[in-house]
């Protein structure tokens, strides 16, 4: 590549790189032409025949997705012989498809329904009985295979040959018996094997977890970045809100990945694709202290009460918060305490309960996927191994918990080294296991249900959209980090005063 | 066919119009003539005549049974296939196309392979219900109809307004809860 040359595309004059991909020229060009076995990410076979175009001099359509871009060349995609070719493909595509669109998750979101509403023929010329092949064949933990329903296009076969390199997957058979099936042996359970279902054209490959839940036209998709890992990886989040009776009441139905080649390719994988249904679970929902006895309090009155125990509390005052912290929450989280405060103690470093598998293609280590902002922004985890010597010792008067699960840091030692600080402010979305043993309770908002920016593990910084309301009275956490701040301030006023 | 656009002339009031009697009296004419033809025409059926057309007659609802026409559209009813199975596949198609919102499906895996998804529940809220019977035309395996020829559906409370799936399949028959029985809110 490299030499700019000019073609035309369907009458239009076009430049693109020479010897790219026409089909590839033709995206950048805006002309999308109709393909399922192409990828950009898992080469060409040319076995779809969906592609076909007609080239000027040729003596048959070619398939544009093995075709260079040459100078001078005249390609049409929509040109009579182009269309006619691309609907006999389709057809024969067809022919022994069930054609069982109203119980296949995959209706809505199909490239054969897609394909057959743009250059479908519409009338059937195939007299023959369709092929009957075996159905629901669960292929490993997250997905399901539906021989009838497959085209054949290997995208699947291609993903876990040339990305994962498991190769669970395999062509086996013959002419009309030809169909995809599991290696003998082998289970499709790899740690990114929900991949396969984004890649399949049609409803072969469907996912599991989301079986029958959603239909995918009731969706509400929104840009966001995956909370699984310090990877990062872009993500959509598909939200059911408008009919809350389906998906178990649960308001995301799937993450699906979102093409970054910068970050994540065209991939997620299962821990982050699978890892949202604790969202939802046991939500704090409104502002509590808990001691004396229980009773709600306003956003307000609790600044007022905070401010005083943080202000009063001098170096006994530890903060125990994680890498879910967006870098917007980051910055508000050392305005107030850092150089307000002035807290020496910070506990944020993944260490020893957010940390896991680590690969060469997506996962990493730490399970967070912020820790870097933190870093960015010169704060400094301290171990929360002797975080729990200086509560056992007696040393810490107010412990200042953000989105963390002590139970998974400290094990069955938590709820003893907890009773040991004076005041205990719980900060985050969700209640966890010790959720009761605070003094107070501060609901946050999920990162679902806010906006701000991740830096991944390499300093680059992905930005993520709200997609659904907050739950309750939740707020941000720079939000609120402010008001304490701003009840800090509202008490030095006092003071002063008086 | 092309979009025509046709420009109507406002009626012109005459003296004729603005005393309105000479309308009173052409709608008077229309009540009387219909009168009179039916008047004759149940006359020359007590009298035994044949050829005239039948007179119009009011039928006594709610004391006698409401007459609907062939292709009304009443309450949904939902069908079974031959093994007694509902044919409905939780598609979701009606509850998508149902301008009213009213339909409440949620599916799960049928037992039989070939069948591959089936409603765990089909609700349909008649109190929101237009009865406009898209869903019907949506339906890809025919599984419901509007013909259970009831127009009769009202109830105590909202609550009773909803028909189950065993209720629309004609399992169980429909009866109101107790609790809206207890609570009349006409009642303090």
């Amino acid at each position: 590549m490299g030499k700019i040359v000019k073609y035309k595309l369907n009458g239009k004059d076009v430049e693109a790189p020479e010897g790219q991909l026409v089909i590839e020229a033709a995206k950048d060009a805006g002309v999308e032409i109709p393909h399922y076995c192409y990828h950009p990410a898992l080469g060409n076979p040319g076995n779809c025949r969906m592609c076909i175009v007609e080239v000027a001099g040729a003596p048959k359509p070619q398939v544009s997705c093995r075709t260079g871009v040459r100078e001078g060349m005249v390609v049409a995609s929509d040109s009579e012989v182009a269309k006619r070719a691309q609907a006999s493909a389709l057809e024969l595509h067809l022919v022994n498809h069930p054609l069982d669109c109203p119980v296949c998750d995959q209706s809505g979101e199909c490239g054969l329904q897609d394909y057959y509403m743009k250059i479908g023929q519409y009338s059937s010329e195939v007299r023959e009985d369709k092929e009957h092949k075996e159905k629901r064949i669960v292929a490993g933990p997250h997905v399901m295979l539906d021989q009838e329903r497959c085209i054949l296009c290997t995208r699947c076969t291609r993903f876990v040959d040339n990305v994962t390199k498991t190769h669970e997957l395999g062509i086996f058979g013959m002419g009309h018996t030809e169909k995809i099936d599991l290696t003998p042996g082998m289970t499709l359970d790899n740690a990114y094997s929900g991949n396969v279902v984004d890649i399949c054209p049609v409803g072969a490959l469907t996912d599991r977890d989301f079986r029958y839940k959603v239909r995918v036209w009731y969706l509400e998709k929104t840009d966001s970045i995956c909370t699984g890992c310090s990877r990062g990886c872009n993500i959509s989040v598909h939200a059911n809100t408008a009919r809350p009776w389906h998906n178990d009441g649960k308001r995301v139905a799937r993450l699906k990945p979102r093409m970054n080649l910068d970050v994540n390719g065209y991939w997620m994988c299962d821990d982050g694709r699978y890892g949202f249904s604790s969202l939802d679970a046991d939500r704090l929902g409104k502002v509590l202290r808990l001691s004396p006895q229980k009773s709600e309090i306003s956003w307000f009155a609790a600044g007022v009460e905070l401010a005083e125990i943080l202000k009063s509390s001098g170096d006994g005052l530890a903060v125990a918060a994680s890498g879910m912290l967006s870098n917007e929450d980051w910055d508000a989280y050392k305005a107030l305490f850092v150089d307000e405060l002035n807290v020496k103690r910070h506990y944020f470093t993944s260490a020893p309960d957010q940390v896991g598998i680590e690969d060469d293609l997506l996962r990493r280590k730490d399970k967070v996927p912020n820790l870097k902002g933190a870093e960015a922004r010169g704060l400094l985890s301290g171990d929360f191994g002797d975080l729990a010597k200086d509560l056992e010792a007696g040393k810490i008067k107010t412990l200042y918990v953000i989105e963390r699960d002590l139970s998974k840091v400290w094990g069955d030692k938590a709820a003893g080294l907890l009773a040991k600080a004076g005041t205990t402010i719980l900060q985050g979305p969700n209640k966890y296991a010790l959720g009761d043993a605070f003094a107070y309770r501060l609901p946050a908002t999920a990162y679902v249900e806010e906006e701000g920016h991740f830096t991944n593990f390499e300093g680059k910084i992905g930005a993520y959209k709200k997609a659904l309301a907050p739950i309750g009275d939740a707020r941000p956490d720079w939000d609120i980090f402010a008001l304490l701040q701003k009840a800090l301030a509202a008490g030095k006023k006092r003071e002063v005063a008086a | 066919m092309a979009i025509k656009v046709r420009v109507v002339e406002r009626p012109e009031r005459t003296f004729a119009t603005q005393i309105y009697l000479l309308e009173v009296w052409r709608g008077l004419a229309i009540t009387f003539r219909h009168l009179f033809v039916n008047l004759f025409r149940h006359s020359m059926k007590a009298l035994g005549v044949k050829g005239f057309l039948p007179g119009a007659v009011t039928i006594q609802y709610p004391e006698d049974p409401a007459v609907l026409g062939k292709r009304a559209r009443t309450r949904h009813r939902l069908l079974k296939r031959d093994d007694g199975a509902p044919r409905c596949t939780a598609c979701l198609l009606c509850e998508t196309i149902c301008p009213a919102k009213c339909i409440r499906i949620t599916a799960e895996n049928a037992p039989d392979v070939t069948v591959e998804k089936r409603a765990k529940t089909f609700d349909i809220d008649l109190g929101m219900c237009v009865f406009c019977g898209y869903c019907v035309e949506a339906c890809p395996v025919d599984a419901i109809h509007m013909d259970a020829n009831e127009v009769e559906l009202s109830s105590y409370s909202r609550k009773d307004m909803i028909w189950n799936m065993p209720e629309l399949l004609g399992d169980v028959p429909k009866l109101p809860s107790q609790v809206g029985r207890a609570v009349d809110p006409l009642k303090p």
